[in-house]
């Protein structure tokens, strides 16, 4: 293995069936059943799951859905967007932290 | 990595450019040589992918249809025409005498349709009276409108000029939103596009009046097929309201095919491959019913006869069914309607474009 991440392997996800169809097969049926139209649109759901890919950094999910939320009709101003939502609450979630360090700081300092 | 640059602001015709993909034969060529065999079912062969559906040829269905593709002459140039019209092809414009050919064709067909595309149809001097003739003759008239064409001055009477005669405008708008539709179309062309539909609004159109039916007509931006219409309708309808003050009666979407300059987008942004894959993976069966081929005559400005605007660009010509005549590809001077009734349909890669996914056709998703 040359790399950790391979572009090729994105499209060869359902291999990952080999060691135990079963489960896969279970988790395909399930992620289908997330990402069909429903409550939300599947264009609203591609731009969350853009969201969330660049929360995790997958290389996969980044590829995956950008291409779904262009097919899906959003434009890259909306993309770009729902990546700034992901990075509020990644920042976010560093900063709201600061109040436990304040609170130890105020304990602890004079 | 695929890119999604700008648009320049002045491209010309591949023909003025003098490049090779001008060549109807060398666009065939270049989709050919797509590699698609290890990853396509069938070795990406249209005719064979058809029969293992078990469908041995493309027939034609009853003729509803008759589209007119009046000349190559256009004000903008967009980055995914597969006319390559430009502002430079003033040569190619059918003359009176074959808009007469057209009429008498007509007038031997049960089609209720004449679409009238190009181009920008309406700069066609004998447009305005091949519309009227068509409206006399109580046919449904469909002009395929690029919007900004109905800023020029001397135009600028057609909105209710078309509302007077009920014509259905079809126009081309890739997004609702500017980026997508400039980053298509050309800088500041969002802008216009947005003041003739309110021109078109304040003449009637798009109020829900079947007279004067406005349809939007979005093709993807970039190397991926045609969303949902239904859905992205939805979505325009409140998106034009809110922000641009807009109506309209529907949206269709189509898939961009891989011909002329979007074949030649497609080499540049290294997405030709997989753009191929995407179309060819995403064969419907469910859509050969229902192909634009098998109920449309398109006729080009010099009078030929084919299957679909896109066999019409690759220069894929009607011929006569009976193989021993040798006789020469069809011509609307000669029309016989048994003859365009008992022909085989031409088809070829650049087909999986309206069988991909829900299907693409002139009037949109085919499923």
């Amino acid at each position: 293995m040359d790399q950790y991440y391979k572009p090729e392997h994105l499209p060869k996800f359902g291999e990952i069936g080999e060691g135990n169809s079963e489960l896969s097969q279970k988790f395909f049926a399930y992620y289908g059943a997330v990402f069909a139209e429903g409550a939300l649109s599947k264009r609203e759901k591609a731009l969350i799951a853009l969201a969330v890919a660049h929360t995790i950094q997958c290389p996969y999910c980044i590829e995956a859905y950008s291409k779904e939320s262009l097919q899906e009709g959003s434009d890259l101003e909306q993309m770009t967007e729902a990546v700034h939502v992901a990075t509020a609450i990644r920042g976010g979630a560093s900063l709201i932290h600061g109040l436990q360090m304040l609170d130890h700081v105020h304990k602890l300092a004079m | 990595m695929p890119t999604f640059d700008r648009a320049p602001s002045k491209l010309s015709s591949l023909l003025k450019r003098q490049s090779p993909l001008a060549s109807a034969h060398y666009q065939r060529d270049t989709l050919a040589r797509v590699a698609l065999s290890a990853i396509a079912p069938h070795g990406g062969d249209f005719s064979t992918t058809l029969s293992a559906h078990g469908i041995s040829a493309l027939t034609p269905a009853k003729l509803d249809i008759f589209q007119i593709n009046i000349g190559k002459l256009c004000n903008m140039a967009c980055r995914h025409c597969h006319v390559d019209s430009s502002p430079d092809r003033t040569q190619e414009n059918m003359s009176r005498e074959t808009v007469d050919h057209c009429l008498r064709a007509l007038d031997r067909t049960e089609a209720q349709t004449v679409d009238i595309t190009g181009g920008a149809p309406e700069l066609n001097p004998h447009f305005r009276y091949l519309v009227d003739q068509c409206v006399a003759r109580g046919k449904h008239v469909i002009d395929r409108c690029n919007l900004t064409v109905l800023l020029l001055p001397t135009l600028k009477d057609l909105p209710e000029w078309f509302s007077d005669r009920g014509v259905e405008i079809v126009c081309s708008l890739p997004h609702y939103r500017q980026r997508n539709t400039d980053a298509q179309r050309g800088d500041g062309t969002f802008e216009k596009s947005i003041e003739a539909l309110h021109r078109l609004n304040a003449v009637g159109y798009g109020q829900g009046d079947p007279a004067q039916q406005l349809t939007l007509m979005s093709n993807p931006v970039g190397a991926f097929l045609a969303s949902n219409q239904v859905k992205l309708e939805q979505e325009w309808k409140a998106g034009l309201a809110k922000y641009q003050g807009v109506t309209f009666d529907r949206l269709i979407t189509l898939n961009n095919m891989p011909i002329s300059r979007y074949l030649e987008w497609l080499e540049q942004s290294g997405n030709l491959q997989s753009y191929m894959e995407v179309l060819v993976n995403a064969f419907n069966p469910a859509t050969v019913e229902g192909l634009m081929c098998r109920n449309t005559l398109s006729v080009s400005w010099d009078g030929r006869l084919f299957d679909c605007d896109f066999n019409q660009m690759l220069e894929l010509e009607c011929h006569p069914s009976n193989p021993s005549s040798a006789q020469a590809p069809m011509h609307i001077r000669n029309f016989d309607p048994d003859q365009l009734a008992g022909r085989q349909i031409v088809t070829g890669r650049h087909c999986f474009g309206c069988t991909a996914g829900a299907g693409s056709s002139c009037g949109g998703a085919l499923t």
